[in-house]
């Protein structure tokens, strides 16, 4: 299958973005045909990138449309992509997700509208680079080159508290990135090349000199970068802020793709390089993760802020990823990957429908509202068949990914899958409540009798992310039959472990 | 060339004067520069002034360039042509170029008429040159000398404001007090060795018994040159007369003497194998990070800033010092490229904003300049990343063969140290970008258009910052070839 255009296929997806918003740099401040420019990149990425799925080999293990070209003899540093099932559809993820955010920024960002859809560009790139890279300098690279474009686009067009939320979130996420670095340059020292699956080999081979005593800490390394990002429990507090400040676009890509970031991360190096130091150390991570399901549901429950709710609902859910990785398990594992997506989809289309109430009334605050099923019937049933994906409504996507999560938790050991089943309820409480609160009853200000319904544009941002929750909710064979054996892969070591302890 | 014959020859040799043409270039440039100052007319000169030291510094370049193929030594073994040295040539001369460059319009705005200012800074550029090729101590020491006092000079030439001339005054003070110790260190090290051919002091060093003295001998030389690279703790000067001085100035000041004098050291260090290197250099460093970015933080002036930034880069830059030479070579030559690379623009974006009389140099002033000027806010911000060292710009790479080197040579305190440093560092150069991109400029300062001669600035070192964090291979092969040839 290897082809010329399979081989530059993820070269191809990487940069079209960015070299769309070099050539942004050179129009002219005419605000429409920037917005259509970069509408049309990020649609063409789109369909570009679909080529992955269609074309993948399905039920073979290792990566796929790899390329592996030498960048820098010293250090060693190659340009090596690829993608297995897991990061193919994450790829995916981030190209759907992004012509929807062109579209749902159209009227909302007004002043510096070039910037704008220029970083937004670049961070596409970067986090494209993230799932795609297998050199693990060149993940970093990408890794860091996400902070920028997020953290101008939080400081630049967020609410209020812009700055501040734009600075914790970049020195959060840089200050734990410094102990991901530590660990990747000790890997590079002792194996002498950056490459993923290089270093994998070297590990399980027992060729890396000192190993044992230092994996302790390259997990930990890698763990806390990862676990800032995803955000796993006592480091989320940059979250909530990132979220309420950001501008929709940016809070879409954040919930929708940056977090999967970390999540990825967990999956693909801290599983992947460091088996038996995963299992050791799962029982604590596992707790972490049960805490973030209940304390994100709780914390939720409790806000007066419709951004901020759905900002803990995601630390609650992405506890749920964290809890199926962990699990080691084949149900576990395929649940996670898929909750990664069915959130990066729901909670994407989310964080669209709360902007779009903001662009109308300019606040997120849940008592401004109330009864507005009333002036927007169509606005409201959009925002009920989301927060019902998101809820877990079986037959739609959150519904399979928390299913295989908690089953494969449940078999690991039973008491996790029991607190991590209340998460379910509890996500349920906050989010039909706030629909509730915000939609059913008479309408309480006199403001929001006038609302206008959906606009074209907004439907054509939310039909999409409608049709997918619908479609993965059904038939989510399409993607688990990719995921399955990428997460195969990732377990193969613990079947290993598992065999030699019961050798022994 | 057998040296007993050239010894009784005191006429120099043909082949001597390329050994130093570069050096000759920039002499005769900078003398023409002074001969054509009083027979112009006042208000024309500047700008042909300017142009012929521009020419001056590309034709040195071209002169280094033709140099590289007859390496070797000369001047009955004072100089020599290496690999080493036509790098460091190189350097100051490409620095060179891009400050004239930012001087031309820097001098109109500020009124400042002088055609020395340009001579000032061709003759700087010889002493630099000739710091990096010379082998024999007392002509480093003429040569520290050459350098020093221009910089001293061009230190106070904003001769309108007090503070320019407060920071030459306090810049020749303190710097003659810190060549004196280099004096006394090569006293010293001749006294213990009985030479001050580095050479031969390298030799009579590695045949085995140190005598005392030898260490004093460096430490006194190490104190003389740590001042000249703002090390702590020899760096107190350093705010006050980076504030004070023109902001091409200390474009120049902040790169170019001080490449050269790490190409001292480097020699010092490690072509002369010095005793009891890596725990002084060890110390030096440390402090020099941690202080260097500690004051940083507080800063609201933005030269001020830059300065401790430019100590806490020195620090990192030591430690490739303490690490093993066929590693710690270099990566220090590579981060001393890049340095000069990124600190030389960052100083070209300010001079340019600051202004008439450098008005505005303060963080506020800074505030909405990514809307008043985006394009300046833009590479001012690329600059910036590649201080903090992130990844495709030259000072991530910088940063990761100097601390790679230094894991090489098991010096994990003091990666540790720098890496928890960097961390630090770049919450105030966030900082900067923060007011520029996210506050909404008080009042409009206005910004004028990019001159031609900056954005030519701008390019060179914006070009060198992105291609050394792109393909730094090029670059690191050459260094690590001179390397190769020290070990021999």
């Amino acid at each position: 299958m290897s082809t010329a255009l399979d081989n530059s296929m993820l070269t191809l997806v990487t940069f079209i973005p960015v070299a769309g918003g070099i050539l942004l740099l050179l129009f002219p401040r005419r605000d429409r045909d920037i917005r259509l420019f970069a509408l049309v990149v990020s649609l063409l990425d789109f369909v570009l990138s679909l080529h992955l799925p269609v074309h993948f080999q399905r039920g073979q293990t290792g990566f796929q449309y790899e390329v592996n070209n030498l960048w820098i003899s010293n250090p060693n540093i190659h340009y090596h992509m690829g993608v297995d099932g897991v990061s193919m559809w994450l790829v995916v993820l981030t190209t759907f997700l992004t012509p929807l955010c062109v579209l749902i920024s159209w009227k909302s960002i007004h002043e510096r509208v070039k910037e704008f859809f220029i970083l937004l560009l670049v961070l596409q790139t970067a986090l494209i680079g993230v799932f795609v890279a297998l050199d693990l300098f060149l993940f970093y690279f990408f890794w860091e080159a996400t902070l920028i474009p997020m953290a101008l686009l939080i400081g630049i067009y967020g609410h209020e508290r812009r700055v501040y939320a734009a600075v914790k979130f970049f020195l959060y996420t840089m200050v734990a990135s410094m102990f991901m670095l530590a660990a990747i340059l000790w890997l590079y020292a002792k194996t002498g090349t950056f490459d993923f699956v290089s270093i994998q080999a070297a590990i399980r081979n027992g060729q890396v000199e000192n190993f044992a005593g230092a994996a302790p800490w390259l997990f930990l390394g890698f763990f806390i970068a990862f676990a800032v990002k995803v955000p796993v429990f006592p480091f989320h507090t940059w979250l909530p802020d990132a979220h309420v400040e950001a501008p929709t676009a940016g809070s879409v890509l954040l919930a929708g793709v940056l977090l999967k970031m970390g999540t990825y991360g967990l999956l693909r190096f801290n599983l992947g390089l460091f088996p038996e130091q995963s299992r050791s150390n799962a029982w604590w991570i596992m707790v972490l993760a049960l805490i973030g399901i209940v304390y994100g549901a709780l914390v939720a429950m409790v806000q007066p802020n419709m951004k901020k709710l759905i900002a803990y609902s995601s630390i609650s859910h992405l506890g749920f990823v964290v809890l199926g990785i962990f699990s080691f398990t084949q149900t576990g594992l395929d649940g996670a990957t898929f909750v990664m997506l069915a959130h990066g989809v729901s909670t994407g289309a989310l964080f669209m429908v709360a902007g779009i109430l903001y662009e109308r009334r300019h606040t997120y605050e849940i008592t401004e509202f109330g009864g507005l099923a009333t002036p927007m019937p169509v606005y409201a049933t959009f925002f009920l068949f989301i927060v019902l994906a998101s809820v877990g409504l079986p037959l739609l996507n959150g519904f399979i990914g928390e299913f295989l999560v908690l089953s494969g938790a449940f078999r690991d050991r039973a008491v996790y899958g029991i607190l991590g089943a209340t998460g379910v309820i509890w996500s349920a409480c906050y989010l039909l409540w706030m629909y509730q609160r915000v939609f059913y009853g008479k309408v309480t200000q006199q403001v929001n009798m006038s609302l206008p319904d959906l606009s074209g544009r907004e439907r054509a941002a939310l039909w999409p992310t409608a049709a997918v929750a619908l479609v993965m909710g059904v038939a989510p064979l399409l993607w688990l039959n990719a995921i399955d054996p990428a997460v195969q892969t990732a377990l193969a070591p613990f079947a290993q472990l598992a065999s030699k302890v019961v050798g022994r | 060339m057998n040296s007993a014959n050239d010894m009784a020859q005191v006429i120099p040799h043909a082949a001597d004067y390329v050994r130093i043409l570069p050096e000759i270039v920039l002499a005769i440039f900078g003398m023409i520069v002074m001969v054509l100052d009083p027979l112009m007319d006042e208000r024309r000169s500047q700008r042909t002034l300017g142009t012929v030291a521009l020419v001056g510094s590309l034709a040195a370049l071209v002169a280094t360039l033709f140099q590289s193929q007859y390496p070797g030594l000369g001047f009955w073994n004072m100089v020599r042509v290496d690999s080493f040295s036509v790098f460091f040539h190189f350097l100051v001369a490409a620095v060179t170029v891009v400050v004239i460059l930012t001087s031309y319009d820097y001098m109109e705005v500020q009124g400042i008429r002088a055609g020395e200012y340009y001579a000032l800074v061709l003759f700087g550029a010889v002493g630099m040159s000739l710091m990096s090729s010379a082998v024999e101590l007392v002509l480093i020491f003429i040569a520290l000398e050459i350098s020093s006092i221009s910089t001293y000079i061009l230190a106070g030439f904003r001769r309108r404001a007090a503070i320019s001339s407060e920071s030459s005054v306090k810049y020749f003070l303190l710097g003659s007090f810190a060549t004196a110790f280099f004096l006394y260190g090569v006293a010293l090290m001749f006294g213990a060795t009985g030479s001050t051919s580095i050479t031969v002091i390298g030799d009579a060093l590695r045949s085995g018994h140190i005598p005392v003295l030898a260490y004093l001998g460096v430490a006194l030389m190490f104190v003389g040159l740590g001042f000249k690279v703002a090390a702590a703790p020899f760096h107190v000067w350093t705010p006050d007369v980076y504030e004070g001085a023109p902001s091409p100035v200390v474009g120049f000041m902040s790169t170019a003497p001080k490449a050269a004098v790490f190409a001292v050291l480097l020699r010092i260090m490690f072509e002369a194998d010095a005793p009891g290197r890596v725990w002084l250099i060890w110390v030096v460093a440390a402090l020099s990070m941690t202080l260097g970015n500690i004051g940083a933080l507080v800063q609201d002036n933005v030269k001020r800033l830059l300065a401790y930034s430019s100590i806490a880069h020195a620090g990192y830059l030591l430690v490739a010092f303490a690490a093993l030479p066929n590693n710690g070579i270099p990566a220090a030559m590579f981060y001393t490229t890049s340095y000069a690379a990124m600190n030389v623009g960052a100083f070209a974006v300010i001079s340019h904003i600051g202004g008439k009389d450098e008005r505005y140099v303060t963080l506020e002033d800074y505030e909405g300049l990514g809307r008043r000027s985006p394009l300046l806010a833009a590479i001012l911000t690329i600059f910036l990343l590649s201080l903090i060292g992130i990844p495709i710009t030259g000072g991530f790479f910088a940063k990761f063969y100097v601390f790679s080197a230094a894991l090489q040579a098991n010096l994990v305190g003091l990666v540790i140290i720098g890496v928890l440093n960097s961390a630090v560092a770049s919450y105030y150069y966030l900082r900067l970008i923060v007011v520029m991109y996210m506050r909404e400029a008080r009042e409009e300062v206005p910004v004028a258009p990019i001159p031609l001669g900056l954005g030519t600035a701008l390019a060179i070192s914006l070009g060198a910052t992105i291609y050394l964090g792109v393909l730094p291979g090029r670059v690191l092969d050459y260094a690590a070839r001179t390397a190769a040839e020290w070990a021999r």
